[in-house]
């Protein structure tokens, strides 16, 4: 086989292999509470009968195992059970709610606003690192660094709250608010979640940035780049011909990465816009101990994590032309 | 041939240990006495709260959301409470319990990571197999899971009072993965050099290796890392105050300060704005010293 085939298919199987063990321990978070869950939510009123009532209304009364084949199947085909949020009031069947009816239409949200950050945010970050490290120790350089270091150490609402003061109050450019619903149109839902997307933005901006710099430094000062600048070549030649075939992976590796940090910067901005995708309904379920829809979204973020950093890797691999050209 | 009488008053000696470390104090760029400066500051107001703060913790002065005067710099916030001694009492609790979570931490990462470091055996393959997983969980998500299933407050009120002892152990706990990744791979990397070599074959026991060989070689790497951990432990910690979940109410707390005044901020007011300026400005200063810090020790700079 190939060894670039042989590479990768090992990479899939690690990644799937971290995929079931992050399930897992999702999965099994459920168990940990000494007394069960039912115990725990009813507080005072836990005597054995509402105890049993309760498990037996949740399912919480079969054995684990065969939960949690029933739980990793189901979300295998996009059903996650039903929320607790609607059994609480009588345990009764009524007003059970599907837990992916919950989460459908605010994953499309997470989507919209995850995409929208990265359309703006990759192509700068790339760009302004790679002036960075061509011109390592200017002004432009050290200011950049000031401010990134700045952008990356500050919590995301801090970001969020001065954008929404000037943007928001004082410009009175963008809502303050990011509410948006199924019927908002495509160029209203943009201008709605602008705001958070230039948090997300700024945020992830400074992270790519600093990781894009360093890579291309690390490389320009390789022994074979020196080489060819030795050889009397010219800096454009030296730039496409012997660098750029060689940063491919480590580009790829910066964007994928930044979009796997997009993943839980989109919690906290998210709550502060109380825009409705699904970080927001994480922290809610959370709030209320709606353990069905807080794993759902643990996983798909989780999920999510991984495949990123997965993709990362393959990206990797493939394009590295060491591995592309076996002795 | 005359010799010169020698000088013995004006002779130079060897320097002290405090000169030393004021020499290198001076030679600190800009930004890294910034950041000392700051991180003193705040030492200060964490460990002297109740002597500097006007008011008390949850003390009710005067009207909901009264506006900033000389008496109250930064106003009152929605039930009528001081902002600038709630600031102030930020300090302790938000620094404590953040830098509690970090001890705990690099108490259980630093440990078994040297130890796996060292003996290498079927506990470090084990181990790192499962901190592998952990890591691949976002540490906001999976500690927004844990405190669903485990409640955000104090399973024992009596003997731990209002410390939130399910968010600190949470976070150590998942911390610590970071932690150990660490130490086991710095701690491998010394353990594999001849002078380890040297000292195993003269027939020094494991915890003299692991003391006066291993420690001092990852200590300046693992201090760093102590500054960066402890920053994103404080914004972790933060942000899950800020979400609802971490540090709970009467307690004056950054993060949940800047979720109780956040309508303000629609009003042109900036109240929300000044406990998240307090926790960005902390991070930024421990990152400058940290850098300054590991430029210092490690002698690497990425421009070489």
């Amino acid at each position: 086989m190939h060894p670039v085939m042989k590479t990768v298919l090992q990479r899939l199987g690690l990644g799937l292999l971290t995929l079931i063990g992050v399930s897992i321990i999702i999965f099994s978070s459920l168990e940990l509470l000494p007394g069960g869950f039912a115990e725990a939510i009813l507080g005072q009123g836990a005597t054995p009968e509402t105890v049993a009532a309760v498990n037996e209304s949740l399912g919480l009364d079969r054995p684990a195992t065969t939960r949690y084949f029933e739980w990793i199947f189901g979300a295998l085909k996009g059903e996650f059970g039903t929320s607790f949020a609607g059994a609480g009031s009588g345990w009764g069947s009524a007003n059970k709610r599907l837990v992916s009816d919950v989460i459908g239409p605010r994953l499309y949200n997470t989507f919209f606003l995850a995409a929208m950050t990265a359309v703006i945010a990759v192509p700068i970050a790339l760009a302004l690192g790679m002036l960075c490290a061509l011109y390592r120790n200017s002004w432009f350089d050290r200011v950049a660094n000031a401010l990134t270091l700045t952008t990356i150490a500050s919590p995301e609402f801090f970001v969020a709250y001065v954008l929404v003061f000037f943007f928001a109050v004082k410009l009175r450019w963008f809502p303050p608010l990011s509410t948006v619903s199924d019927t908002t149109s495509f160029l209203q839902h943009t201008f709605k979640a602008a705001l958070p997307a230039m948090t997300l933005t700024l945020v992830i901006i400074a992270h790519m940035m600093r990781m894009a710099r360093a890579s291309i430094i690390a490389l320009l000062s390789s022994p074979y780049i020196e080489m060819a600048k030795l050889k009397g070549l010219s800096p454009k030649q030296v730039i496409l011909n012997h660098a750029l075939p060689n940063a491919w992976a480590p580009i790829a590796t910066v964007i994928a990465f930044n979009l796997a940090y997009l993943v839980v910067g989109v919690v906290v901005v998210e709550v502060v816009f109380t825009y409705p995708g699904i970080g927001q309904l994480m922290v809610d379920s959370v709030s209320k101990r709606d353990m069905p829809v807080a794993q759902a979204c643990a996983l798909i973020f989780a999920a999510t994590y991984i495949l990123l950093n997965l993709l990362a890797d393959i990206i990797a691999i493939v394009t590295n032309p060491r591995l592309l050209h076996p002795k | 041939m005359s010799t010169q009488p020698v000088d013995i008053l004006n002779m130079r000696t060897r320097r002290t240990w405090s000169q030393n470390t004021i020499r290198l104090l001076k030679s600190a760029p800009f930004s890294a006495k910034f950041g000392m400066v700051v991180i003193a500051f705040y030492m200060f107001c964490a460990l002297f709260a109740p002597l500097i703060a006007p008011y008390g913790e949850s003390e009710i002065v005067g009207k909901a959301y009264g506006p900033a005067s000389a008496q109250h710099w930064f106003g009152l916030d929605q039930i009528g409470r001081d902002t600038l001694s709630r600031v102030i009492y930020g300090a302790k609790n938000t620094i404590g319990i953040a830098l509690v979570t970090v001890l705990i931490s690099f108490g259980i990462g630093g440990v078994l990571g040297i130890y796996a470091a060292v003996t290498r055996g079927l506990l470090d393959n084990i181990l790192s197999r499962i901190v592998d997983v952990l890591m691949s969980i976002p540490v906001l998500i999976f500690a927004l899971m844990l405190l669903a299933m485990l409640g955000k407050s104090n399973p024992y009120p009596e003997i731990f009072g209002k410390l939130p002892l399910n968010l600190i152990l949470i976070l150590a706990l998942l911390d610590s993965t970071r932690v150990y990744r660490l130490a086991r791979n710095t701690a491998l990397s010394v353990a594999v050099q001849d002078f380890v070599e040297a000292a195993r074959l003269r027939g020094e026991g494991m915890m003299w290796i692991v003391i006066r060989e291993i420690v001092p070689n990852i200590l300046p790497l693992m201090i760093a890392e102590f500054g960066l951990r402890f920053c994103f432990v404080f914004l972790t910690i933060s942000a899950l105050s800020f979400l609802g979940v971490g540090i709970q109410p009467p307690t004056a707390d950054w993060g949940s300060m800047v979720a109780e005044s956040k309508t303000l901020i629609t009003f042109g007011k900036i109240q929300p704005l000044i406990p998240a300026a307090a926790i960005a400005l902390l991070t930024v200063a421990v990152n400058f010293v940290v850098d300054w810090f590991l430029q210092k020790t490690s002698g690497l700079r990425d421009e070489q």
